[in-house]
């Protein structure tokens, strides 16, 4: 069981300083997602939390004792690397019993584990192969099976799913999730994906140059953004983001038109509204009109890019299928409850408390 | 190149004219030190210059094995290889691992100093060499050389294990070391044996070094029995120095060792003269 | 147990809002940077400090001092003595020359043939495993070897080569072109080419096969001749490979003292003798140490001057 705290943790090589004041608090048995961009630090951040990276200032513990200078061996701590990292000269069953067989346990105990281990996992009948007559998927289980034994009071796991094809993707996603529940280890879990970040998370971390954007339950990240950054990163398409002058209780867009909202407040400088919150409306009605410029149809859900005059490219999309061809002109509406405000510095605005 | 064009047949032909070309430039020494050897001592002069000759003996070959010094010479060489393999692998391994897995203070000055040792003349040292080994009393030993061909070997051999250390991801230790190794357990009972092709080679390339140095041994060995093969056979040359036959016949003994090694390290060849002699 | 107090202190700083970088723990920057990488190079490191790097300071020194084992009470430092008997000595000019057409004749073939063979090799044809082992075998011939061999195929009485030269009227009578002042070079220059090719035909054949295959498919959709692909695209590819194994190779060679050793000892007449073989003979023969010192940091000198031309002449065609 482990609860782990990060206290201004910061990172630097040689006088580069590429992390800093990372707080953050891991409940035991917590699913936490660290997500962001490629080079934002999530992966070293949970290199510092597995012991194969120095941490630079700040104080890392796990149930209240200090792990700074503990090295990995002595944390407890399994990790899934991306590469999967198996060892090409061993086969499965050494493979994943060979932390207990560094450990000496008794070879009989450690032959159990694997074998539960293998079950659980679908491995049964691949324990005496190499890695390299294995797939994708099987290794990527073995990467996990490998964890499992080791019987870790936290997991680790570092982009595990980005070496694998769409389909097998969704299937071992499932796969962890249900690991969680049937473990219900703590797990601090690598990725840039947004969906499994959705998909998996109790809380999910956003990462930006080395620094926290906002902590939160991932309904909390789309609904209630922190920041521009934030609500650009999840949800997919992008969220559309509108220049915007503020008025009292209303904020006037580029192309004159004036959208109610009783958050707005002097220092608005953008609109935010998610594709799937613009509302497709017959021309003329709505708060914009525009013309369709390219129609995604697919399938479940349809894709619009509409120009709109004064105002630049927008990204509507639709539940099911639509009728719109490219060059329609059509209406959107914003709902003043499903669209986000942003000062300059990309800082939500909020709806005054008593709202 | 993968292409559809058609050569024509003229440049074919002319392509494996150039291939015999090269082949029979190649092994043509060679098969000339083996006819000799070969050759009857009786007909060795009479048939000198012929392309073939018109018996063969094992004669020479049994005449340098039992009636010379050759089985001490090559004993001598193999002891002195052999041991500056060892040494050279175990210690640029190591030294290789540290280049490949660490970043530290002086790590480029090291590898500067190691790329200037392949270049300055190593005749330079002899001298001072004689005089240092003369001055502990190591002349005319094996340990001796040992020690030299070690330390004249160690930054190339350093160069090709970091490539090797270098092709081995470096996810695979840490693994180890998150399933419960010191980094020392996880270089042994994981990098270690992901190694052991590139040791081989490095083994191979050292130990034909050492077999074929010759100006050292010349100046640090002068008793009969503690010579290496080299200085022995160059003796040979001035002792019988008609006796042909039994001279190619000791070179073609000298030879068999070189060329079993190189059958070994034949395919580590391309990859470890380019990744770990030229890149530094 | 130090570490602990050492954190508690930094924990406190960080709270006051100041980061600072942690001094080093056991386990921690200092033993990851500096202890545990020189506790893997230290054998290395002390080999080559004990076994190059210490003779070679003093090898220098002796440069300034009188050591001939022969006479050993008139050992003691002369100054530039040395250097002085150097610039007069003939023997040395004559040798510093003949390192010039010993390097540059070597090399030019090693090269040429080499790069010929790498192409070659870099072609598809039946047999190629086979071919590509026979043709690098002399490589594997311990350099004193092939010198004798050479120099057996050289002697009119067991080898061919004269017989030949003759018939193709090089040569006005079968004769050991080893003993004739005008021609010895080319002996020791032939069994060098011979033993050397390989290792350019190795390394420029490894640069051949990394470079990728669709950029010769494009140069061929583009409508490039195979002499265009081998101009624009091969050579570029190989010319920083060209570039590093010519200058090491160089230097390699300019000491490379074996082959001529044994071959010739550097006659007749001194006609073969070059600085790394006037190196060791002074050396050996004459166990006159300070005077072969001289010589060597003559021949260190010279290799410098010719690294640092060859860097002056690439950064120029960078820059260009």
């Amino acid at each position: 069981m482990a609860r782990m705290e990060l206290n201004g943790i910061a990172k630097a090589y040689g006088t580069v300083e590429v992390m800093r004041d990372i707080d953050l608090v891991i409940e035991d048995g917590e699913f936490v997602v660290l997500v962001g961009p490629s080079g934002c630090g999530k992966s070293t951040l949970l290199r510092m939390i597995a012991g194969l990276e120095p941490i630079t200032a700040g104080d890392f513990t796990i149930d209240g004792e200090r792990m700074n200078e503990v090295p990995p061996r002595e944390r407890d701590i399994a990790m899934v690397f991306q590469s999967y990292a198996l060892y090409p000269h061993m086969d499965v069953a050494r493979n994943m019993g060979f932390s207990m067989e560094i450990a000496r346990a008794p070879a009989a105990e450690r032959q159990g584990r694997v074998a539960a281990a293998a079950r659980t996992l679908g491995l049964d009948t691949l324990l005496a192969r190499l890695p390299r007559a294995l797939s994708g998927g099987q290794r990527q289980r073995v990467a996990m099976g490998r964890a499992i034994v080791r019987d870790p009071r936290a997991f680790l796991f570092d982009e595990p799913l980005s070496n694998l094809d769409a389909a097998l993707r969704v299937e071992m996603r499932l796969e962890i999730a249900r690991l969680h529940r049937k473990l219900g280890a703590t797990m601090v879990y690598v990725t840039h994906d947004q969906v499994e970040a959705m998909t998996l998370a109790d809380r999910i971390v956003v990462l930006e140059a080395g620094r926290i954007r906002q902590i939160g339950a991932p309904l909390d990240l789309y609904e209630r953004p922190a920041n521009r950054f934030v609500a650009q990163f999840i949800g997919s398409p992008t969220m559309n983001i509108l220049p915007v002058t503020a008025e009292a209780g209303a904020v006037r867009l580029a192309d004159g038109s004036r959208i109610e909202m009783p958050q707005a407040r002097p220092g608005a400088s953008h609109l935010g509204i998610r594709p799937e919150h613009l509302e497709v409306t017959d021309p003329g009605e709505g708060q914009i009109v525009g013309t369709a410029d390219v129609v995604e149809h697919l399938g479940s859900d349809t894709n619009i890019a509409v120009s709109v005059a004064g105002i630049g490219a927008l990204m509507v999309r639709r539940q099911g299928t639509a009728t719109l061809r490219p060059g329609d002109r059509i209406g959107l509406g914003i709902a003043p409850g499903k669209a986000h405000l942003f000062d300059a510095e990309g800082r939500a605005l909020r709806p005054a408390p008593a709202d | 190149m993968a292409s559809i064009r058609r050569t024509p047949a003229l440049l074919t032909a002319l392509k494996y004219a150039a291939l015999a070309g090269y082949v029979g430039f190649a092994l043509f020494p060679l098969y000339w030190l083996v006819k000799i050897a070969l050759t009857p001592e009786r007909v060795i002069f009479s048939e000198g210059t012929q392309l073939w000759p018109s018996a063969v003996t094992l004669e020479n070959f049994r005449t340098v094995l039992f009636h010379s010094d050759f089985l001490a010479f090559f004993s001598n060489s193999l002891m002195v290889s052999l041991g500056t393999a060892a040494a050279t692998t175990l210690i640029a391994a190591a030294s290789g691992y540290a280049f490949s897995r660490f970043r530290f203070s002086g790590k480029r000055l090291i590898i500067a100093v190691m790329l200037v040792t392949q270049m300055f003349p190593l005749l330079m040292i002899i001298a001072p060499i004689y005089k240092i080994v003369a001055a502990i009393g190591l002349l005319n030993s094996l340990t001796s050389l040992i020690v030299v061909y070690t330390a004249f070997n160690i930054p190339f051999a350093t160069f090709l294990m970091q490539s090797f250390f270098d092709a081995i991801p470096k996810d695979l230790e840490e693994a180890a070391m998150m399933d419960g190794c010191t980094r020392f357990q996880a270089l042994r009972k994981v990098i270690v044996p992901l190694t052991l092709p590139g040791l081989g080679a490095t083994l191979g390339f050292v130990f034909t070094a050492a077999w074929s140095e010759l100006l050292f041994a010349l100046m640090l060995i002068n008793s009969n029995d503690r010579m290496t093969f080299p200085v022995g056979l160059l003796t040979f040359v001035s002792k019988f120095s008609v006796d042909w036959g039994q001279m190619m016949a000791a070179g073609v003994l000298a030879l068999v060792p070189s060329c079993l090694f190189f059958i070994f390290i034949q395919r580590y060849l391309v990859q470890g003269l380019t990744t770990g002699a030229v890149k530094g | 147990m130090e570490s602990r107090s050492v954190s508690r202190q930094t924990a406190n700083d960080t709270a006051s809002g100041e980061t600072r970088a942690r001094p080093a723990g056991p386990g921690g920057v200092l033993w990851r940077h500096l202890i545990e990488p020189y506790l893997y190079l230290s054998p290395a490191l002390v080999l080559i400090g004990l076994v190059m790097a210490v003779p070679l300071a003093i090898g220098i020194s002796y440069s300034f001092q009188s050591i001939t084992l022969l006479r050993p009470l008139d050992s003691g430092w002369v100054g530039l003595e040395n250097y002085r008997d150097l610039w007069s000595d003939r023997k040395f000019w004559r040798a510093f020359a003949n390192t010039f057409q010993w390097t540059f004749g070597s090399l030019a073939f090693q090269f040429g043939l080499g790069l010929g063979l790498a192409l070659l090799l870099n072609t598809a044809f039946a047999g190629k495993r086979l071919i590509q082992a026979l043709v690098f075998l002399p490589w594997a011939v311990p350099a004193f070897l092939s010198a004798l061999t050479w120099a057996w195929l050289f002697n009119p009485v067991i080898g061919p080569i004269p017989h030949w030269l003759a018939a193709l009227g090089l040569l006005d009578e079968a004769e050991n072109i080893l003993a004739d002042p005008a021609l010895a070079m080319w002996g020791p220059i032939v069994a060098n080419i011979w033993f050397g090719i390989p290792f350019f035909a190795i390394t420029l054949l490894a640069a051949l096969q990394s470079i990728p295959g669709e950029l010769y498919e494009a140069a061929e959709i583009d409508g490039a001749s195979p002499w265009q692909s081998f101009t624009k695209i091969t050579l570029p590819f190989l010319a920083p490979m060209i570039a590093i194994t010519v200058m090491l190779r160089t230097i390699w060679i300019a000491n490379f003292a074996d082959l001529i050793f044994v071959m010739t000892g550097g006659g007749p007449a001194d006609s073969t003798q070059i600085l790394a073989t006037y190196i060791f003979t002074t050396a050996f023969r004459k166990l006159d140490f300070g005077y072969a010192s001289a010589i060597a940091v003559a021949l260190l000198a010279l290799l410098l001057v010719y690294a640092a031309v060859l860097m002056m002449i690439r950064q120029r065609l960078v820059r260009t």
